[in-house]
């Protein structure tokens, strides 16, 4: 009897403690987040991981539509000034107040030397306080997609920064190390909770999240391990010891979903891989054409778009799982559409366009190409020379590590003549490649600093700088439609394809993928 | 003695300050670092503004001055990428390293030289066989293939031991052991275990060949001849006698274990110098990448400088010998 009783007792205990168990996700990526400072670089993992701890005043949902965060709602006013009406009683992890002070002083430091992220707010925009609870952003001029950005622009806790010290991000020649650098104050859903740099971090949840009663996920705790070997890093997710891991390489897909403890999560990426022509030097300078410059004329950029099959290339390359792309822009970026298609592979008709332009026996040119920065860059680069060779241009290729790469190509130097290179618009909106690769160099402006090649029509620019303030959503999709038209009609670029989001998952581990390559622990659930 | 010694230190000195400027100019031809520092939107002069500030537009000359400037006052600056004092990143990794290196050469040692005695004494036993093909192999493949294999085979496939990392640490003072916690224990098997292969089999041909050797000379002969037993002859007598070279090899090869420990980290993610360093590379990270290399470097005076010692404990004959060379 008294056995039973206790046994009884036992059982009951387990099944009482089952509800509160630690659950515990552990993961793994091939990079590392190098600091905690929010405002520190402006790349895609660093913001997503963040993005877990600190929050902006909007954020973005699975399927990247924007969502109240921090600010409850919001109203344009007049064309240039907006009105954010902040949550009220939300607080900083270590229990201080969200305010309109709060917002006030991020918007100062991310603009501050020493920020990566400085095109969050343009500089001339000035940030009203108008109560404790309500902010107003007033522009020079209108600016429909103000906030798109802002779902990675996250608010800091003025007095938690200026007690310590942290009131303007990590200076580049500083020899004293920020707070903000190892140590997080954020509103999010969760906490950090210790650091080791490059090693492991480890965060736990926010008992106190605004949004704790419509919360999604069950998880206690997180732990994130960099992993930048890739063998190593699916070795840890087949055996594993960790529950998620991306990315995950091509060639080992086949493994990790053939496995039954564990699965493939894939889907297109919003970067759009492309190559790029030197479309502005009077003769290129890798070349054995002397005196001209054979990208400038329009057939022969055809001839390079039509001698390449970028259905053999997501064939062959890529193993099927690459979206060939019509626009320099992905599916679900503001602007895209399916009106739009590729021209077709036709190497016959490539080498009459060669011929008509002049270059019947074809002419050489070299091609530079990362090989540690998109999914099998290297590769695809090593099949587009061999395409390019069977209409008669003979290219040399140049591939090298990131590090080396972006100094060659990138502005000022742009030290190139023919390139493959990838792009994701931050805000999700046509805008940003608009102005960033198609519209003409302007080295003083910052305006076309990713248009290596020089690619310049005064139409697209002007399209552009309408894009850029008009406020109907209506007439914006009518512009965006046409410039798009002509920018495609141009062949500014040869769009290749999107490459995929492969993540390996856990089989006792549901989450959501997001196209933009971003983890929120907060759609996770553990078993 | 003291003038051997000053002298030797002299010439640690050179090849300190050659390694660093061999290293420092290297490095400026990595990359860019500022295009690592910032993201793809950060404006051209935003970039140029870091890069004048940062004094990477100086001379390399200029640049390499105040290094040596700020190395000799101890100063090694932040890192580019990290954004803390590369001292303390060092320090916060150097324990695993040097607890990997450890564990690696003292199992080198400890099973080598008992293989390489055994494969010396009998050469046409089967298990000598078995060894030496054994070593061939641990000798022709490549670290990082052996790490990978023994992934798949103990960690993937059986599941016995951890993939990656170093398991659970305890902190004793500023240094962190992962030798304390079974989990610390079973994460250094295989990582130690690859790391060590390589010397393993070193030392194994080695002492083998210096056994055979060694046992052919008269000096053991008579020692036969004297009725000695056998364990006398083999470990008193010839082993102690292949020590000299063995201690030359292996102190060489307790630095290169220290240096190469990169591949084996990466394998493992084992969070020492190595996988720092890797790191850094990727990011362009100039500050910890001058700084390591004169740690290494450093290392690999020290442990010449200790071997050179140990010289005078194990071989009478080079006191003698030194002491003549030193008084001309």
């Amino acid at each position: 009897m008294r056995l039973k009783t206790l046994l009884l007792a036992g059982v009951l205990s387990v099944a009482m403690a089952l509800p509160g168990q630690a659950k515990t996700l552990k993961f793994a990526f091939q990079g590392t987040v190098n600091s905690m400072d929010p405002y520190n670089l402006n790349e895609t993992f660093t913001l997503g991981f963040l993005g877990n701890i600190y929050e902006g005043l909007i954020r973005r949902g699975p399927g990247l539509e924007i969502q109240p965060a921090l600010a409850e709602r919001w109203e344009v006013m007049e064309p240039t000034r907006w009105r954010f009406y902040l949550r009220k009683g939300v607080k900083f992890h270590d229990g201080r107040p969200f305010t309109a002070d709060d917002v006030l002083f991020s918007a100062d430091r991310v603009r501050a030397d020493g920020s990566d992220l400085k095109t969050r707010i343009a500089q001339d925009t000035k940030v009203i306080k108008i109560d404790d609870h309500t902010v107003d952003f007033v522009t020079s001029a209108p600016n429909p997609i103000i906030h798109f950005e802002w779902a990675s622009w996250y608010i800091m806790s003025k007095s938690w920064a200026e007690e310590n010290n942290a009131v303007k991000p990590q200076q580049a020649t500083g020899t004293e190390e920020n707070f903000a650098t190892r140590h997080a104050n954020g509103t999010g859903p969760f906490m950090l909770v210790s650091r080791e740099t490059g090693v492991k971090t480890t965060a736990k949840v926010n008992p106190d999240w605004w949004n704790n009663a419509a919360k999604e996920h069950n998880l206690t705790e997180v732990v994130f391990t960099p992993i930048p070997s890739d063998a190593t890093r699916v070795a840890a997710l087949l055996s594993g010891q960790v529950d998620m891991a991306y990315p995950i390489p091509v060639q080992d897909m086949k493994r990790i979903d053939g496995n039954g403890t564990t699965r493939m999560l894939v889907g297109p990426e919003l970067r759009t891989i492309f190559l790029g022509m030197d479309q502005s030097r009077d003769e290129l300078l890798y070349s054995n054409v002397k005196g001209k410059n054979p990208f400038k004329d329009k057939r022969v950029r055809e001839a390079v778009y039509r001698a390449v099959d970028v259905d053999a290339i997501k064939k062959k390359v890529m193993r099927g799982l690459s979206t060939p792309s019509a626009m320099m822009i992905a599916p679900g970026i503001n602007g895209s559409s399916p009106d739009f298609s590729r021209l077709e592979y036709d190497p016959q008709k490539a080498k009459a366009l060669l011929a008509e332009a002049g270059y019947a026996d074809g002419f050489e040119v070299s091609m530079d190409c990362p090989n540690d920065r998109y999914v099998n860059d290297e590769a695809i680069c090593i099949a587009v020379v061999g395409m390019l060779a069977k209409v008669g241009i003979k290219v040399s290729l140049n591939a090298q590590p990131k590090a080396k790469y972006f100094q060659k190509i990138l502005a000022p130097k742009l030290d190139t003549s023919f390139y493959l290179l990838g792009w994701t618009p931050g805000s999700f909106d046509s805008w940003n490649p608009l102005y960033n690769l198609h519209a003409c160099y302007r080295e003083d402006e910052g305006q076309g600093k990713f248009n290596l090649g020089g690619y310049c029509n005064p139409d697209v620019d002007a399209l552009t700088a309408e894009i850029l303030s008009e406020t109907d959503a209506k007439k914006r999709g009518a512009l965006m439609r046409e410039v798009w038209g002509k920018t495609i009609e141009d062949i500014a670029y040869v769009p290749l394809h999107q490459q995929a989001v492969a993540w390996g998952v856990g089989s006792k581990v549901e989450l959501k993928q997001r196209a933009d390559n971003v983890f929120r622990w907060r759609h996770v659930k553990v078993q | 003695m003291i003038a051997f010694l000053i002298r030797r230190l002299l010439q640690s000195l050179l090849v300190m300050l050659v390694v660093a400027l061999l290293g420092f100019t290297m490095f400026r031809y990595v990359g860019d670092p500022v295009a690592q520092m910032v993201g793809q939107d950060t404006p051209l002069e935003e970039r140029d503004k870091l890069r004048e500030e940062l004094g990477l537009n100086d001379p390399v000359y200029l640049q390499f001055g105040r290094f040596i400037a700020a190395t000799l006052r101890g100063e090694f600056g932040l890192s580019y990428s990290i954004g803390r004092p590369v001292n303390e990143l060092l320090v916060e990794r150097l324990p695993a390293t040097l607890e990997l290196s450890l564990i690696a050469a003292l199992f080198s040692l400890v099973v080598g030289i008992p293989m390489g005695v055994y494969t010396g004494l009998y050469p046409q036993r089967w298990l000598s066989k078995v060894f030496l093909t054994v070593s061939l192999v641990g000798i022709s493949l490549p670290t990082f293939f052996i790490g990978i294999l023994l992934i798949l085979l103990f960690g993937v496939t059986l599941g016995w031991l951890p993939t990656f990392g170093r398991g659970e640490t305890v902190a004793i003072g500023g240094w962190t052991t992962g030798l304390l916690t079974a989990s610390g224990l079973q994460s250094i098997l295989m990582p130690a275990f690859t790391l060590g292969m390589f010397q393993l089999t070193f030392i194994m041909r080695l002492v083998r060949s210096e056994m055979l050797e060694v046992l052919r000379t008269d000096f053991i002969k008579f020692a036969r001849a004297r009725g000695l037993a056998n364990r006398a002859v083999h470990f008193g007598h010839a082993l102690k006698n292949t020590l000299v070279p063995v201690i030359t090899i292996t102190g060489l090869q307790v630095g290169s274990i220290v240096a190469f420990a990169i591949i084996t980290e990466t394998v493992f993610q084992w969070p020492g110098l190595g996988l720092l360093f890797l790191q850094a590379i990727q990011n362009v990270d100039i500050p910890i990448m001058s700084t390591y290399l004169i740690v290494v470097a450093f290392f690999f005076v020290m442990i010449n400088l200790t071997v050179d010692l140990l010289y005078y404990v194990v071989d009478p004959r080079l006191r003698i010998h030194r002491e003549v060379a030193g008084g001309h």
